[in-house]
């Protein structure tokens, strides 16, 4: 048992509120996914393919099948619908082909974990092995040996210009490039890289799924969206929707990394196959080899500039390495072209992007989205620019920053714009450190910034409030919270808009069969687009709660005011009023019936221009409103060793409005240190198909020693008009101006660009001595 | 069914050893505890004590972190049958009659706690901590949670809580 927590008024926006489930979480009951223990429960493993492309020639399953406690195997055969993004590619089991070492070709659930990997070990599978496509190189060779060989075979759930082993290509134009590169005074052009990030949530992916004797599947899983895993699990077993129900237990952390789904639709097929409840869960080994990653990139970049400073074109080439399977691809690639431009008015912009497949690890929807991708390019190229013209970095983005009413590239209108805002106070913060080098016996220091711009909007969501009899309050929406806070920050929202103390409002934990509907946590839109839905179903509710008091108390609905603690009354009267409790009791015994409020909606802000064609190939019809942030941090470099030291970080971003200061600043604290992470020291590496470092010990995500002890949140306000209470987004911001910010730092402490991240000590010893 | 029989067994049959008992919050508890089975197999699987978590099983992240006789020990690098006789602390153990541990409290109030996968594993590690040093600094905090891996709070808020810990 834990205390609860109070607002006890008014202010439930805008509280730094601990999460509803911390306390939960600090004394150990929090139920994740392997917590969960079912009666007579099986457990999985996989058999993975040991190599990176070949053909699959035979499948002997036997041994495995008769193996002592093992009570189903299954193989790609007993699951033929494929899955995956706007391309449906993707076996949940390899069939025909295998297409990275570490693909998943047989699952066996057994009584116990130890059998079950005994037994996948007997999955006999002959191989004819055929040439792997590696790097984007390969893939993009005349002759390579394809990947997929015949894309137009399958299903595709948006269009996508492919090729060869290009699975997507895309395009945005906007003025006259070629004709604007003769009225610069500077023009710099780079070659970028970027690395394989792995998600690296403390939680392996799992699922456990079980059959009610009426045949409906329940399905608990580390997801960011019930409703997909309901839908995708449907599709690929054929399955009616009504007769799954999926579940979110507590989520230990997903990035992007479990939008879509993983091991759920094998995890039901065995136990469909075996009729008892299934769980899988993938050792971390096999979570780095056969799961997602963020995509490497390699960037062309090329801006032009006027003396004063002036941006006048930029064009921008992006190739992503997709890995063996299309999953979110296009869309990665569209949004990192979408950013490519960066969030400045620059007249002139060409940017060209392709994806590809190689015989890797898949990669997908992480953090940022295609974003830090073409950020680290962009804002490099900034302060390369301005070094070239002699000018300050902050002076150099201040005068080209957009401001609110300008178009996005794209076409779409900047609303709400607090990016000047938020560059003027990171300069502020960091006033007095040096941006000149101290050099202290091998040692140099440098400050580095860097700005970015994101989105948060995208498709649907729903959301319900029902007043209960004692006046208390239920809100369900569906959005499943992976640790980010969203439950605690909507709850905020409706109890903001109903005057409840927090301790009133039930968050339903997002179950298919109860909640809503919500389409995914993903894009950082959680608190935008279901706290939408949740605002305006509240204030239905508070509606109806006046019009019940109106009739209670004689008066007229519009001389209501609500008043702390669940009470309604007649303002500038204050001892005329009813309790929330009374209207409620009212309502459920006497007249109208319960007291409910719902709302759903679909994001609908402004499209890209169509008409005039500028945007080719594009997955997205429109996306969101869009959010501004600037980064700084301080590094000091160790020209000896290499190693690069942040020493502070600052983070100002524009949040619309900030619902839950103390969240707010956890994930801008957060994402600088996952930022940190991608910048230095993370980097998934191949030797050959197989993936080297599949360990915690071998892939170095950052630790308390790491990082900075001050990162130091600076939250900008410009309410969005069409936000709840007028708030945005802050999910993902956070990681996305680190790398660009230290690669600024590194140079303006060594004098040396580096252009590739992570930025490892050997890269920054080969970079320094080169110079 | 013993649901920690080894593959190599004939899983139908539940194999005739001695418990062992182990003394876990205070508690002492007895099962027929396997010779390579580990502490953390033990705890959550056996005794459903599923608040240390298994974040990698190899011993890197920290998530399974225990106290046995007040040392931060991994879980999953520990054997139970070497735990006999000594004091297991869980974080099922950390509160005290339904009040919180300060070093769970302080998490709770700094806004530390997010996912929430990594928080067993490093209130254990900082109340060990506290235990033998009541008021470190903040390297020392540092150093003491370096081996409990954040994804999602990037440790600010972290170190924070504890160094509001020391204060009661
Ligand atoms: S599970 Fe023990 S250290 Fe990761
Ligand atoms: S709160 Fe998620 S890993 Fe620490």
């Amino acid at each position: 048992m834990v205390e609860s927590l109070t607002t006890g008024d008014l202010r439930a926006v805008g509280a730094r509120l601990p999460r509803e489930d911390a306390a939960e979480k600090a004394i150990g009951a929090a139920q994740y996914l392997d917590d969960i223990q079912l009666p007579g429960m099986l457990h999985t493993a996989f058999a993975l393919s040991p190599l990176a492309h070949a053909r699959i020639v035979a499948v002997d399953a036997e041994a495995a099948r008769s193996h002592p406690g093992v009570h189903g195997v299954l193989t790609g055969e007993d699951l033929p619908r494929l899955g995956g993004g706007a391309i449906k590619d993707m076996p949940f089991l390899a069939r025909g082909k295998v297409r990275y070492m570490g693909e998943p070709v047989a699952a066996v659930a057994a009584e116990t974990p130890a059998i079950a990997e005994a037994a996948a070990l007997l999955v006999d599978v002959e191989y004819e092995e055929l040439p792997a496509v590696l790097t984007i190189e390969d893939a993009l060779a005349a002759g390579a040996p394809l990947v997929h060989d015949d894309i137009g075979a399958y299903e595709l759930s948006h269009p996508v210009e492919h090729s060869g082993n290009v699975l997507s290509r895309q395009e945005i134009v906007e003025g006259d490039v070629d004709a604007a590169w003769a009225d610069c005074d500077v023009i710099v052009e780079n070659e970028f890289a970027t690395g394989a990030q792995y998600h690296h949530a403390l939680e392996p992916t799992g699922a456990v799924a079980s059959f009610d004797p009426g045949g409906k599947a329940t399905v608990w899983s580390t997801t960011q969206s019930v409703f997909r895993v309901q839908a995708e699990v449907a599709q690929l077993l054929d399955m009616p929707m009504s007769k799954i129900r999926a579940v979110s237990p507590r989520i230990g952390g997903t990035f992007g990394g479990k939008g879509g789904a993983h091991l759920q639709p094998v995890a039901v097929a065995l136990a469909r196959r075996t009729g008892r409840p299934v769980k899988a869960v993938l050792p971390r080994s096999s979570d780095f080899m056969s799961m997602l990653r963020r995509h490497p990139a390699k960037i062309s970049i090329k801006t032009g500039a006027k003396a004063d400073g002036t941006l006048v074109a930029r064009q921008v080439e992006v190739t992503l390495e997709g890995g063996a399977y299309c999953n979110e691809s296009p869309a990665v690639l569209g949004f990192a072209l979408l950013m490519a431009r960066g969030p400045y008015r620059i007249p002139n912009v060409r940017v060209t992007g392709r994806a590809v497949y190689t015989n890797k690890l898949r990669a997908g929807g992480f953090r940022g989205f295609g974003n830090p991708q073409s950020t680290f390019a962009g804002e490099s190229q900034i302060d390369e620019l301005a070094a070239a013209l002699d000018l300050d970095p902050f002076d150099i983005r201040l005068k080209n920053a957009i401001k609110a009413g300008d178009t996005w590239l794209g076409g779409q209108t900047v609303e709400a714009c607090g990016l000047i805002d938020c560059i003027a106070k990171l300069r502020a913060a960091t006033e007095g450190r040096s941006r000149k080098p101290k050099p202290v016996a091998g040692k140099s220091r440098g400050l580095g910034i860097a700005c970015l711009a994101h989105v948060c909007g995208l498709l649907s969501t729903a959301a319900n409030v029902r007043l209960l009899e004692d006046g208390s309050v239920t809100l369900g929406t569906g959005a499943v919270d992976c640790g980010q806070g969203s439950d605690i920050a909507l709850a905020q929202i409706c109890a903001g808009s109903l005057g409840l103390d927090i301790s009133r409002v039930n968050y339903v934990n997002p179950d298919t069969d109860a909640s809503p509907y919500n389409w995914s946590t993903s894009g950082s839109r959680t608190t935008y687009m279901a706290g939408r839905a949740v605002a305006t179903a509240s204030e239905e509710v508070k509606e109806r709660i006046f019009e019940h008091a109106a009739e209670m108390m004689e008066c007229a609905a519009e001389d209501l005011e609500i008043r702390p603690g669940g009470r309604v009354g007649i303002a500038g009267i204050p001892d005329r009023e009813v309790s929330f409790a009374e209207v409620s009791r009212r309502a459920h015994w006497g007249v109208g019936g319960p007291i409910m409020g719902q709302n759903a909606l679909m994001y609908d802000g402004e499209r890209f221009d169509p008409k005039r064609a500028i945007v080719k190939g594009f997955p997205f019809a429109n996306l969101g409103t869009y959010v501004f942030g600037a980064q700084a941090v301080e590094v000091e470099v160790d020209e000896a060793t290499g190693s690069i030291a942040v020493v502070e970080g600052w983070s100002a971003h524009d949040v619309g409005r900030a619902i839950n200061p103390l969240g707010v600043e956890g994930q801008i604290q957060g994402g600088f240190v996952q930022g940190i992470g991608y910048a230095l020291t993370e980097e998934l590496v191949w030797e050959g198909g197989a993936l080297a470092n599949p360990s915690m010990m071998d892939y170095k995500a950052p630790s308390a020693m790491d990082v900075p002890p001050s990162i130091n949140p600076i939250v900008v306000e410009h309410p969005e008009p069409s936000g709840p209470f007028g708030a945005k987004a802050i999910g993902e911001p956070g990681l996305i101006g680190v790398a660009p910010a230290i690669a600024n730092a590194v140079a303006d402490a060594t004098g040396t660009r580096l252009r590739e991240i992570p930025m490892t000590p050997e890269r920054v010893l080969r970079a320094l001595k080169s110079g | 069914m013993d649901t920690l029989t080894r593959a190599n067994n004939n899983s139908s049959v539940v194999e005739d050893r001695p418990n062992i008992a182990l003394t876990v919050n205070g508690a002492t508890r007895e099962a027929p505890i396997l010779t390579d089975e580990t502490l953390l197999d033990t705890l959550r699987v056996r005794f459903g004590l599923t608040g240390a978590k298994r974040g990698c099983n190899q011993g890197v992240c920290g998530t399974c972190t225990v106290m046995v006789d007040g040392q931060a020990v991994r879980a999953c690098l520990s054997l139970s049958v070497n735990c006999t006789g000594l004091e297991i602390v869980t974080v099922e153990g950390l509160a005290q009659d339904g009040i919180l541990d300060p070093v769970q409290r302080a998490l709770v109030e700094s806004g530390a706690i997010q996912c929430g996968f990594c928080t067993p594993g490093l209130a254990i590690a900082a109340r060990a901590l506290l235990n033998e040093n009541p008021e470190p600094t903040v390297e020392e905090i540092r150093v003491a949670v370096s081996g409990n891996i954040c994804r999602c709070s990037g440790y600010v808020k972290i170190v924070e809580a504890i160094v509001m810990a020391t204060r009661g």
